[in-house]
């Protein structure tokens, strides 16, 4: 059975991981490691006035002042107006979030570190905190970064034409939503191991990150020392979704305290830390005016987008990557010819912006989403019909939207005519109907949505970003034993990428995945990438991969014809042989030919050996964008406010599918997480900007129980423009849920007039507009 | 999140348990299950100076009963009353209780004794235990065992009669005859976590016994004598109005979600309990 392109093959590294020997940063042992502590700011906002370390352990205790060679990390952009921050990897002056560190503190065990972490006094004037992204954008705010002058990182607007729509629109629709601030809960928290290695002349850096090749460079930069000189490994990394595609502040403490002390050190990120101090995403603010006629044609969106960025800018995709992905996804995958939109990204008194999967859109989509489902019921038709006419039909393709997004190919309203036949609307809506007789309250909820994947050079320089990534490489090498390794610079951390790049090669070198060894994650081992985020690694590392793979074929190639006395060109590659005919002969014999027993091989033989490292770009520099379509089926219930998702499906065009079973774990999983979003999630805050949900006690994650049973579908409309025709997917399931479930929802509860604009759609904000509702019934009858 | 460096003493018996609980040197704190002060350890929100370990202890495991009454030893774990382990006073009532307790690997530790002790407002067994009219065993060093019912042991959040140096033995759970209606619901976000809302009713004709608790509010349960007597005596189910009213004059302060949730819980657990009649 071939296990190349298209194979449903189990993923290679689950034996590891199923069977408890997986290796995290938690799992390492070194002679000597020491285990970290933080101490981490008690409150949202103050001035320090003093730290004081406790004189029994000073050598254990490492501040601010300690770290004078450390650079404060900065990530700059080119965006007009943008104003970077300075974040000192142990707070110097300010504090600016709970949760913020202040000072490391090592000892043989955790325990005792946080024992030393308690005794070091604090001496810091509070300052009222700024939670609220809207009342931090009015003059009279407190600043977080007094120079700045307002709490603003950057404005961006987007001026097109909105006075025709205006003009022309016979419905209007005006709408606030709000989603909620996030923490990831990746199942492994983040944890960082660094020493100082002599033999190497190295700082060696494991860490669980999902980009090393990017935190190696981040780490040289902020500690100003030769990249040479600095080795970082990703070793299994327990899920990342973004949350470890930026350079933390520990990476750097914890690195620059091994290279002063001579010691290992460790530190692991504990729940409670992950969720006070990685509270860091998803907060967006829309205020929302649709045009649009009497069908429910879309005319025009005029938006105004708030991000609720945190404290800081984070290295290297800066507080402004939200806000610029946000004001160029809202229009989506809608025909939309007049739009306007300002975007602000706000600092407040709170953890720092890290893009979580689905980067933007998860809100974007929701607030398209809900807008469209408003228009459907203003002009009183099948939201499904509205949604399908104001879609990119597969006859504009391609098309470059309103914002200069460049959609290669698909059929937009198609995916929805799928996703109904799915769930079967007008079935549903006579099972609606009858339910309602008996006091039941079920809804139907569509959500479409792109996915830009692969962003190439052109996208991220556009967002002014200080690192930008291009092409990506990768090697691919017969082993002298006529295995195959290969080797890339992204890395795994639970997407199955170890699996599929290892399908890259298959396909063209005909070896079973169970003889392709895939190395990644070592910057001391693998070519530069920038790593694994974006839904880039299938299209991107993936193409490398394929490319050095169809390389290394043609150098196979040479030597069997060599071995079988034929032309290059005659070679058949089969099974891990090469053939001519009947006549062939295995990879173990090529490659024992090319390696030990050169005197089989001719005098002119191309030295350029069985091992291949290529460079891989697509054809266009701008993405290439999946879609789909979600349809939830839920029943509220009206006395408790519960959502009980009763069906669920997915309609996802991803272009070419490497490996169906890995597509729909990733859809399963990032389904489940989106729903998380939909109903569950929200990391709160009081007044003073003390988080509230600090234990997975108060922020609840779905389980189980909570999550329908996912009904899937694909079709691959393959990109012209990418090696295989393939399209990333990775982020995409996480989008559209909001959308769909609250649409879902708002169908539902229509008798009652009740919409519900906020995420998490929570029981007790459901019950809340219920029995708001029910007694102004009352008041007026 | 790891523990204040603390002492651990594993109880061979009672008397030795007791007997280290009443040293005066420093914070002594039982752990049986762990399941509740485990994570107040991690978080350094309890920091004893000692642990003594009762998990294990004979005497705390025991399980005896007699004609009225069957005493579960402190220590049962919620798993082996879902299991059916244990013998069941409650006709039924007991298990369905413990196998919905949080999620099966906090069962498989956690203890009846130890959930009572902690008293925390939203877990069941403070609830069910005072549905039940549970009275519980408690010893210590120099005074006499005393015996308290459910009803009074719990003071409030997280509060109890528990005096320093006393441990709570055995909890005794009337036998109840096969003429008994009970019924157990709870409103929560999501399966396993703490409850929003929880009723619990149990009504036996042949002791003329009937009883409504509420659990998840803001203290020790509350118990609503007057609506248990009525549904004894009628078997209609309370409407939402009744209901609110009651719930307004034992706690005024209720805010208009909760309120509604109880009111809804208790129709339902009432709905449940005839059904199953």
């Amino acid at each position: 059975m071939s296990t190349g392109i298209g194979a449903r093959v189990q993923r290679k590294e689950d034996r590891r991981l199923l069977h408890g020997q997986a290796k995290f940063v938690g799992d390492l042992k070194f002679p000597k490691l020491w285990e970290a502590a933080y101490v981490r700011s008690p409150i949202a906002h103050g001035r320090i006035r003093s730290v004081q370390k406790p004189s029994a352990y000073s050598s254990q205790v490492f501040i601010a002042d300690d770290l004078h060679d450390v650079l404060p990390i900065r990530a700059e952009s080119s965006l007009p107006g943008y104003k970077p921050s300075d974040f000192h990897s142990l707070a110097r002056d300010k504090v600016r979030y709970v949760g913020e560190c202040i000072a490391i503190c090592i000892a043989p065990t955790r325990a005792e570190a946080e024992d030393i972490a308690e005794q070091v006094i604090l001496d810091i004037d509070p300052l009222p905190a700024v939670i609220d992204a809207l009342k931090a954008r009015e003059p009279q705010s407190e600043l977080l970064h007094e120079d700045w002058g307002d709490n603003l990182f950057v404005e961006t607007s987007f001026e097109g034409d909105i006075e025709t729509a205006k003009r022309d629109a016979t419905v209007v629709i005006e709408r606030e939503y709000k989603t909620a601030r996030q923490c990831m809960n990746p199942m492994e928290g983040k944890g960082t191991l660094s020493y100082w290695d002599e033999r190497s002349n190295q700082l060696v850096v494991y860490t669980s990150t999902q980009v090393p090749h990017l935190i190696r460079t981040g780490i040289s930069e902020f500690l100003q020392m030769d990249q040479g000189q600095v080795r970082v490994i990703a070793p299994d990394v327990g899920g990342g979704f973004g949350y470890k595609c930026v350079l933390q502040p520990e990476e750097l403490t914890v690195s620059w305290v091994a290279k002063k002390t001579g010691r290992p050190i460790r530190w692991t990120e504990d729940r409670r830390e992950h969720l006070v101090a990685g509270a860091n995403t998803r907060q967006h603010h829309y205020k929302i005016t649709a045009y649009a006629d009497n069908n429910g044609k879309l005319l025009g969106l005029d938006a105004d987008i708030t991000v609720d960025v945190g404290a800081y800018s984070v290295w290297p995709f800066t507080a402004c990557l939200e806000a610029a992905q946000a004001g160029g996804n809202l229009p989506g995958p809608y025909d939309i010819k007049g739009y306007r939109c300002n975007t602000y990204s706000v600092a407040t008194n709170k953890p720092s912006f890290t893009p979580y999967r689905g980067v933007a859109r998860p809100g974007v989509c929701f607030a398209m989403e809900l807008t469209i489902d408003a228009i459907a019921r203003a002009v009183g038709r099948e939201p499904a019909d509205v949604r399908k006419e104001n879609l990119i039909a597969g006859s504009l393709m391609p098309y470059t939207t309103v914002t200069g997004k460049f959609y290669d190919s698909g059929d937009y309203p198609d995916s929805v005519v799928q996703a109904e036949k799915a769930v079967n609307l007008k079935g549903f809506r006579i099972r609606q109907a009858k339910a309602r007789k008996e006091g039941r309250s079920l809804g139907i909820g569509f959500s479409t949505f792109t996915e830009q994947s692969a962003h190439g050079t052109k996208v991220f320089a556009a967002w002014g970003l200080p690192l930008v990534p291009g092409y990506e490489q990768a090697m691919v090498k017969l082993t002298p034993s006529g295995s195959v390794e290969v080797r890339s610079g992204n890395h795994s951390f639970g997407q199955g990428l170890e699996t599929t790049i290892a399908q890259m090669a298959s396909e063209w070198l005909t070896v079973d995945i169970k003889s392709i060894n895939v190395v990644m994650g070592d910057t001391g081992m693998t070519p530069y990438s920038t790593g694994a985020y974006a839904s880039r690694g299938m299209v991107m590392a993936g193409g490398a991969v394929s490319k050095a793979a169809e390389a290394l074929s043609g150098r196979i190639k040479i030597h069997a014809a060599h071995l079988l006395q034929c032309e290059p060109t005659d070679i058949q590659l089969k099974n891990a042989r090469a053939y001519n005919g009947h006549a062939s002969v295995s990879f173990s014999s090529i490659a024992k030919a090319w390696y030990l027993r050169p005197d089989q091989l001719p005098d002119d033989v191309d030295t350029a050996g069985l091992e291949v490292t290529e460079g891989y770009k697509p054809d266009i520099d701008t993405g290439v964008f999946t879609y789909a379509t979600h349809a939830a089926i839920v029943e509220v219930d009206k006395d408790t406010g519960k959502v009980d998702v009763q069906d669920y499906v997915v309609f996802e065009d991803c272009g070419k599918r490497v490996n169906p079973l890995i597509l729909e774990g990733q859809t399963y999983g990032g389904a489940a997480q989106g729903i998380g979003t939909a109903l569950f999630e929200e990391a709160l805050y009081d007044a003073n900007g003390q988080p509230l949900t600090s234990t997975l006690a108060d922020y609840i994650l779905p389980g189980p129980a909570e999550l329908p049973h996912f009904r899937l579908s694909h079709k691959e409309t393959l990109s012209p423009y990418t090696r295989h025709g393939i399209k990333g997917v990775g982020e995409g399931a996480a989008i559209a849920p909001g959308g769909a479930i609250l649409n879902a929802i708002n169908d539902a509860l229509q008798p009652q007039k009740i919409e519900i604009n906020e995420l998490p759609a929570t029981p007790h904000k459901i019950l809340s507009a219920l029995l708001a509702g029910a007694e102004a019934e009352r008041e007026i009858t | 999140m790891k523990p204040v460096a603390f002492e651990l003493c594993i109880s061979a018996d009672i008397a030795s348990a007791a007997g280290i609980l009443s040293q005066n040197d420093g914070d002594t704190k039982i752990i049986a299950g762990g399941q509740s002060l485990g994570p107040m350890l991690n978080l350094r929100l309890a920091r004893p100076d000692r642990l003594v370990d009762v998990a294990q202890t004979p005497a705390l495991r025991k399980i005896t009963q007699t004609q009225a009454f069957v005493a579960f030893g402190a220590a049962t774990r919620h798993a082996e009353i879902e299991d059916g382990k244990t013998p069941d006073p409650s006709c039924g009532m007991m298990p369905y209780v413990a196998s919905g307790i949080a999620y099966r690997a906090i069962r498989n530790k956690g203890t009846l004794g130890g959930s009572l002790c902690h008293a925390d407002p939203a877990a069941d067994w403070v609830t069910a235990m005072t549905a039940l009219n549970a009275t519980l065993i408690i010893t210590s060093v120099g005074k006499d065992t005393r015996k308290t019912p459910m009803v009074e042991f719990m003071q409030g959040a997280y509060r109890t009669t528990l005096e320093p140096g006393e441990i709570l033995t055995s909890v005794l759970v009337p036998k109840y005859s096969d003429k008994t209606v009970w019924g157990y619901y709870k409103i929560c976000r999501k399966v396993g976590e703490f409850a929003d809302a929880i009723v619990a009713w149990v009504a036996d004709p042949t002791k003329q016994y009937s009883r409504i608790v509420l659990g998840a509010g803001s203290g020790a349960p509350l118990v609503l004598n007057h609506l248990a007597k009525e549904l004894a005596q009628t078997g209609n189910i309370p409407t939402l109005d009744i209901i609110k009213a009651e719930l307004k004059l034992h706690s005024p302060d209720l805010d208009q979600v909760k309120n509604h949730l109880f009111a809804i819980a208790l129709q339902r657990c009432v709905k449940g309990a005839l059904a199953n009649e």
